[in-house]
């Protein structure tokens, strides 16, 4: 197997390695890496912080591992390479009446990541996260060992692997449970939201499937928290189209998304929407991929690239998110990115990070300023008891973050048995110091 | 009317793009390889995206026993018969210089194994009035340069015969597609030093597909690289000689 030299970053660019990476597409290129020079596993890339790097070390790109490997049309139960990207999933099963049962907001992600990162999507409250529709995983661990886990089976292990960013060995295959879909469309509901305590009680008394929101996170006064509320579900009558997705070809100078400008954008958008709300019909990958348009948009944000910042606190602390958007509005340094939802209980592993309570998700780009109000917002999570993100915080210390999950010394000790040489650390859990 | 398609080094980088691409036209597919485990692993991924069936079959260039098996399997589907070429392999030049027995085994992999199977299913596809052989060659078969001349005269053989193949199929009613990828993103290449330009294999296999739909002679894909060997091919030798591009 050849190796390549490469620089590489995650989606945020903030966090960069050189290192060797190799791309097997072969199952038999896959099983002798393991064998032989084993290395943690990477996909497209879409964590935005170190989760997916090896400074230094090596990597396996697993973007060509991307086979079908079986579909039951009656249960909708899909079994997949870890290379498989679920906007794929969607374009193919759809049609046929099945989706994947967790999306986040772009198609790219590989199931390898998604379970690695245990993701949630808009559907959170009523399904729960990625890991929880995944009725088996088949891992390749150090040495060139086999193993499946299931809830039933292995369970240590398979709680350790959801949500476990990629340390108890490289995903081979996984077993999904689908949803069942009347159709390809989704019937999407917008209303205009005038203030951050009106936005909670209307995500708390939603009934649709799919809901989130956007917040206009440079709203001050009485219109803090205001913003667009999205709900959705799944109907007949739209076709998908495969639509151009529309490259950004330069990275933008660092203005491009500077305070007034964001204002005004945030302004305009949240007026777009009439105050009595409206409907639309559009394909399902219209409305929870909406950024996939736009290719490569993380180069809006320049070459020294953004932040993402993501917390959940419990329902009865949303006093203290809110104090969160007060200060993020203050500082001036948002972009036109911010979403909340309420967040169901559901997580499928030990260090998965949903909590029943509501999330929120803003970037920022990469400068001084950012990194001092992040760490802010950091501690005032730590005060409502909730939680940072693995597959977006690039800023906390390991203290930070062991302290967010009380299961992660059962999860390295699983990480232990799996990978006893830590062949499979990646510079987030060297930082975090999570393998001890 | 049914298509079915032998796809010969099926586990290639740009043959399974290829394969998926006829998958969603609904057509019947033959995944010949050596490595067998794996073109039976691409099954299901072709029946879940649209072809009518697919099976593995085994095939090595080197070995002419498993060609039979695969001429008689598609005797035995109605329809039109359609062969993709994929197989080739690229060793490098130093690796050649150091064991000059290479040079066979290229010639075999690219050019005269291929050619060979392609013989043997010429009956059929002439007896059906009908069918294309998709033959993929090389931009390196254009001219001879000191960084793959081995390779890049295998695949000057392989078009050449193609374009003989062009001849004789186009009087039966069939027909024959030369193609010269420039450089493509495949495992083949991942990691080699100087390439540019580089396409993915999903657009190489687009510009196939779309070829063989159009009845299209010879193609360079991505297009430009029809530019770039024209002006390769215009240098006078006494000048090219020098050069080391």
């Amino acid at each position: 197997m050849q190796w390549k030299t490469a620089d590489y970053a995650g989606w945020g660019r903030v966090h960069k390695a050189h290192g060797e990476l190799a791309r097997p597409e072969r199952a038999a290129d896959l099983a002798r890496i393991m064998e032989d020079t084993p290395a943690p596993a990477l996909g497209m890339r879409r964590s935005y912080n170190d989760s997916l790097l090896n400074d230094g070390g090596r990597a396996i790109d697993m973007t060509r591992m991307d086979k079908i490997l079986s579909f039951d049309a009656a249960t909708g139960v899909v079994e997949v390479e870890a290379g498989v990207q679920l906007g794929e999933l969607l374009r193919l099963f759809a049609p046929k009446g099945w989706l994947p049962a967790v999306v986040p907001g772009t198609g790219f992600p590989t199931v390898g990541g998604a379970i690695a990162h245990d993701i949630h999507g808009k559907n959170h409250h009523a399904l729960g996260s990625f890991g929880q529709h995944v009725t088996s995983v088949t891992l390749l661990q150090p040495g060139g060992k086999r193993v499946t886990a299931s809830p039933g089976r292995n369970k240590a292990l398979f709680r350790a692997t959801m949500g476990g960013i990629g340390q108890t060995g490289v995903i081979l295959s996984a077993k999904l449970q689908m949803i069942s879909t009347p159709g390809t469309g989704m019937r999407v509901k917008e209303t205009r939201v005038g203030d951050f305590d009106e936005f909670l009680d209307l995500l708390d008394n939603s009934r649709f499937d799919y809901n989130v929101g956007w917040i206009d996170g440079t709203a001050k006064g009485s219109n803090l928290g205001r913003g667009i509320l999205e709900e959705a579900e799944l109907t007949t009558g739209v076709e998908a189209r495969k639509g151009p997705s529309l490259p950004v070809p330069i990275d933008l100078p660092g203005f491009a998304l500077s305070a007034p400008t964001v204002r005004l954008f945030n302004a305009a958008y949240w007026r777009k929407v009439p105050a009595r709300g409206r409907t639309h019909v559009m394909p399902i990958a219209s409305h929870v991929f909406p950024l996939d348009k736009l290719h490569d948009w993380n180069r809006l944000y320049g070459k020294r690239g953004f932040h993402q910042f993501q917390c959940v606190v419990p329902v009865d602390a949303a006093p203290v998110l809110k104090d969160i958007v007060g200060r993020i509005a203050h500082s001036g340094l948002c972009s036109p990115l911010a979403v909340i939802k309420r967040m169901g209980p559901g997580r499928a592993g030990m260090l998965s990070f949903p909590m029943e309570g509501y999330t929120l998700a803003i970037d920022f780009p990469a400068r001084d300023k950012a990194v001092r109000l992040i760490h802010e917002l950091e501690a005032m999570t730590i005060e409502a008891g909730g939680r940072l993100y693995l597959g977006k915080d690039a800023l906390a210390t390991g203290d930070t973050i062991k302290a967010m999950y009380p299961e992660w010394q059962d999860w390295a000790a699983e990480a232990a048995r799996a990978d006893p040489d830590g062949v499979l650390i990646t510079d987030m859990v060297r930082r975090l110091e999570l393998r001890g | 009317m049914t298509q079915t398609w032998i796809i010969l080094g099926a586990t290639s980088s740009m043959a399974r793009a290829y394969a998926r691409e006829m998958a969603e036209a609904g057509a019947t597919l033959v995944l010949a390889a050596r490595d067998i485990d794996e073109a039976r692993r691409m099954v299901p991924d072709l029946t879940a995206r649209g072809a009518a069936e697919a099976s593995a079959m085994r095939f090595d260039a080197r070995d002419p026993s498993t060609f039979g098996p695969i001429v008689d399997r598609v005797e035995a589907e109605p329809g039109e018969i359609n062969v993709a070429v994929f197989v080739g392999s690229m060793p490098s030049q130093a690796e050649i210089d150091a064991d000059p027995g290479l040079i066979e085994r290229v010639t075999l992999d690219n050019f005269t194994g291929p050619a060979q199977f392609l013989a043997r299913v010429m009956p059929v596809m002439e007896a059906r009035a009908s069918g294309t052989v998709v033959g993929v060659s090389s931009v390196a078969g254009d001219r001879g340069r000191i960084g793959n001349y081995v390779y890049g005269a295998a695949k000057a053989g392989f078009s050449t015969y193609l374009s003989g193949l062009r001849n004789r199929l186009t009087r039966a009613g069939g027909h024959v597609v030369t193609v010269k990828p420039g450089f493509t993103d495949t495992s083949m290449t991942w990691g080699v030093e100087g390439m540019f330009l580089v396409a993915s294999p999903e657009k190489v296999a687009r510009d196939i597909a779309r070829a063989v739909k159009k009845r299209r002679n010879v193609i360079y894909t991505p297009g430009f690289w029809w530019v770039i060997m024209t002006i390769i091919k215009l240098v006078p030798e006494r000048i090219f000689k020098k050069l080391s591009i």
